[in-house]
């Protein structure tokens, strides 16, 4: 590790940190993890459902029982990602970065080419971040914030269909389904963006455990601790 | 003849009882979901209203909606309907022929304009000109036209009328549009179906007749009170899906059992319509019944959207790419498993490159 180091000293006195993930965001990241995890896994299930079981039909609730464990997960990705939005509008500058690309801003992009370099080993120069850098951001906003806002909308407008025309999740997001092509088709896009997802996942990963070895600044330790700490003290 | 005929009058003029006219009325409360009260207004209303004409007209189709309307479950509303509306034009079924047919649908025209039913089964195609259906030797797309200027409202029959079926399916060679891409200035109501299910028909068109409305309607112009709920939502192998019991091939044992279609590909869970509720042939069986999955005819583009068999079927990407939703997504995270591991590797060669060489990334 001793090369991450730059030059000067490297002791705890020395690192810099700065407050980046307030609570609510930690707990926020935390639970939509771990309910996009249960969606994924329930989800793939519906799709592709396990091997037929024996018996009578009145012995067993096994789909049905996958399906209730996914609309309770959907519930609690919906009301956290509602209570996002609210902690976006009301927390610190870093909670308002995944929902917005700011495009207008030469330094965004400036700042975007150079990670584009960076990670495609074409310069050994590290920024250093305080938020999420123009990539990560842009990966963000991109896949896992429309991501969500689409497996929301999509996944209410398949829930309306079950709750019968006319319900309130019907009247909300019923009007999706033509719009993408009818009901068959809203299940296929609904399936395809989980994989996107779930790619964006895997990258994500790795991207942040790499950051955190190799970078200059904290990143697995931020999104449990909240601060970000750097490793040195150069600009 | 006079103008103003009403209903009961035309019924009557060929053949049929006041006691049938009565049975007939009590049956068409009962099969749109009325109390037994609105049996009295339904007569009432086809004693003294002037009758509707309604004017059938075929573009490219198969006929399997008339097939399926003159074989509607009850003999009686057969009848009774058919008396109502054969009396001016259908094509198919009509006595007349030829120039001696045409002119009725100018008669019509002139005599009911901007007061007749147009009901449309099939649709117009319109490349080269509309030349890929020809009527009375000009292309259906004019007569089409036509009628509907005329016309007080539209009833696309069938999933020709209401989505493009079949003749629009890909490649869609002669450009075959449903109604409501042509006609933009005319109430429609669709009632989809490969064919609808006779006493849909039969019910949304004694609804229209006798109410001189359309029923309610859903977002896309379906009638509610035949298509506002999927086969699966009524399913009577419902039970089936939700213990989690499935036939995973028609020769297994789950087949013989009766368990649910899922796996091999019914289209029940994304269809709207009758089926398993009215049932087909009088009510006799539906698809699910027999031990097949639905097609999902009743929707839009269900032939274009790959396997009658699997669960999962295509994405239709503009583009034409035929790839379901698994296929694809199991690459896309195949490479991005592969291209992280890739990025890894290299990150630790070019680390341990710069370590070697003593000087520090981040200068
Ligand atoms: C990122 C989060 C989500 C993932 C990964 C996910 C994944 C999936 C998948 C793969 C399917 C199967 C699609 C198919 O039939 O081919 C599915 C079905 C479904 N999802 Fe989600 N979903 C998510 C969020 C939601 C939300 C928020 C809701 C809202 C209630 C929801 C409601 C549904 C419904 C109603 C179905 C259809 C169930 C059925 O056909 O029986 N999903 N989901
Ligand atoms: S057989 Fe088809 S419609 Fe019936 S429960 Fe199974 S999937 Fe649904
Ligand atoms: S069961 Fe499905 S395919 Fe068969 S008629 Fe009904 S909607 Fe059409």
């Amino acid at each position: 590790m001793s090369s991450n180091v730059a030059s000067g000293p490297h002791d705890s006195a020395n690192q810099k940190a700065v407050y980046v993930f307030e609570a609510p965001v930690r707990l926020w990241h935390w639970l939509h993890t771990l309910s996009f995890l249960v969606l994924a896994v329930t989800g793939y299930l519906i799709a592709n459902p396990l091997p037929a079981l024996n018996g009578e039909a009145s012995d067993h609730f096994l789909m049905g029982n996958i399906r209730m464990i996914h609309f309770i997960a959907a519930y609690v990705f919906a009301i956290g990602f509602a209570v996002r939005i609210y902690w976006a509008l009301v927390g610190n500058r870093f909670a308002r970065e995944i929902f917005y690309l700011p495009f207008w801003r030469g330094a965004w992009w400036k700042g975007l080419f150079y990670e584009l370099r960076f990670y495609s080993f074409l310069t050994r120069k590290q920024h250093k971040t305080l938020g999420h850098n123009p990539l990560a951001q842009m990966a963000m906003f991109l896949f896992n914030t429309l991501g969500t806002v689409f497996m929301i909308v999509s996944g209410f407008a398949l829930y309306g269909e079950g709750l019968g025309t006319d319900s309130w999740a019907d009247r909300l997001f019923g009007w999706v389904i033509p719009l993408l092509g009818g009901s068959e088709a809203t299940h296929n896009w609904h399936n395809m963006i989980m994989w996107v997802m779930i790619m964006f996942v895997i990258i994500h990963i790795y991207m942040a455990v790499r950051a955190d070895i190799i970078s200059r600044e904290s990143s697995v330790s931020t999104i449990i601790g909240g601060w970000r700490m750097f490793k040195d003290d150069q600009p | 003849m006079s103008i103003q005929q009403t209903f009961y009058e035309a019924m009557r003029e060929h053949g049929i009882t006041r006691r049938s006219f009565l049975k007939f009325c009590s049956l068409t409360a009962a099969g749109l979901g009325m109390g037994p009260e609105f049996a009295g207004k339904i007569a009432h209303a086809l004693e003294t209203k002037p009758r509707t004409p309604v004017i059938w007209l075929h573009g490219l189709e198969c006929t399997c909606c008339t097939e399926s309307f003159i074989r509607s479950g009850h003999p009686l509303a057969a009848d009774v309907i058919l008396s109502m509306i054969s009396l001016d034009y259908d094509d198919t079924i009509m006595a007349a022929a030829g120039h001696q047919a045409e002119e009725i649908l100018e008669q019509t025209v002139e005599k009911y304009d901007g007061n007749f039913i147009l009901a449309c089964e099939g649709n117009p195609p319109l490349n080269e000109d509309g030349m890929y259906c020809i009527q009375a030797g000009k292309p259906y797309i004019e007569k089409l036209r036509h009628m509907a200027d005329h016309c007080k409202a539209i009833i696309a029959w069938g999933s020709c009328a209401s989505w493009g079926c079949v003749q629009a399916a890909k490649p869609n060679p002669t450009r075959a549009v449903p109604i409501h891409k042509v006609i933009t200035d005319k109430p429609i109501i669709k009632v989809p179906g490969c064919p609808p299910i006779a006493e849909v028909m039969t019910g949304v068109i004694t609804y229209m007749l006798t109410f001189d409305r359309f029923p309610e309607l859903d977002r896309q112009g379906r009638p509610k009170m035949f298509y506002s709920q999927r086969l699966h939502d009524k399913c009577y192998r419902r039970p089936h899906f939700d213990a989690g019991q499935f036939v995973e091939r028609f020769d297994d044992e789950g087949a013989r059992k009766g368990y649910c279609l899922y796996k091999v590909g019914c289209k029940g869970p994304t269809t709207y319509n009758a089926c398993s509720t009215v049932e087909w042939n009088g009510g006799l069986s539906w698809p699910v019944k027999s031990g097949h999955g639905c097609l999902g005819c009743a929707e839009d583009n269900f032939w274009d959207r790959g396997s009658f068999y699997s669960a999962v079927t295509n994405l239709n990407v503009p583009g034409g790419v035929e790839a379901t939703a698994d296929k694809v997504g199991a690459v896309l995270a195949g490479a991005a498993a592969v291209g992280v591991a890739a990025h890894a590797a290299a990150s630790v060669i070019s680390h341990t490159k710069d370590s070697n060489k003593g000087d520090s990334s981040h200068e």
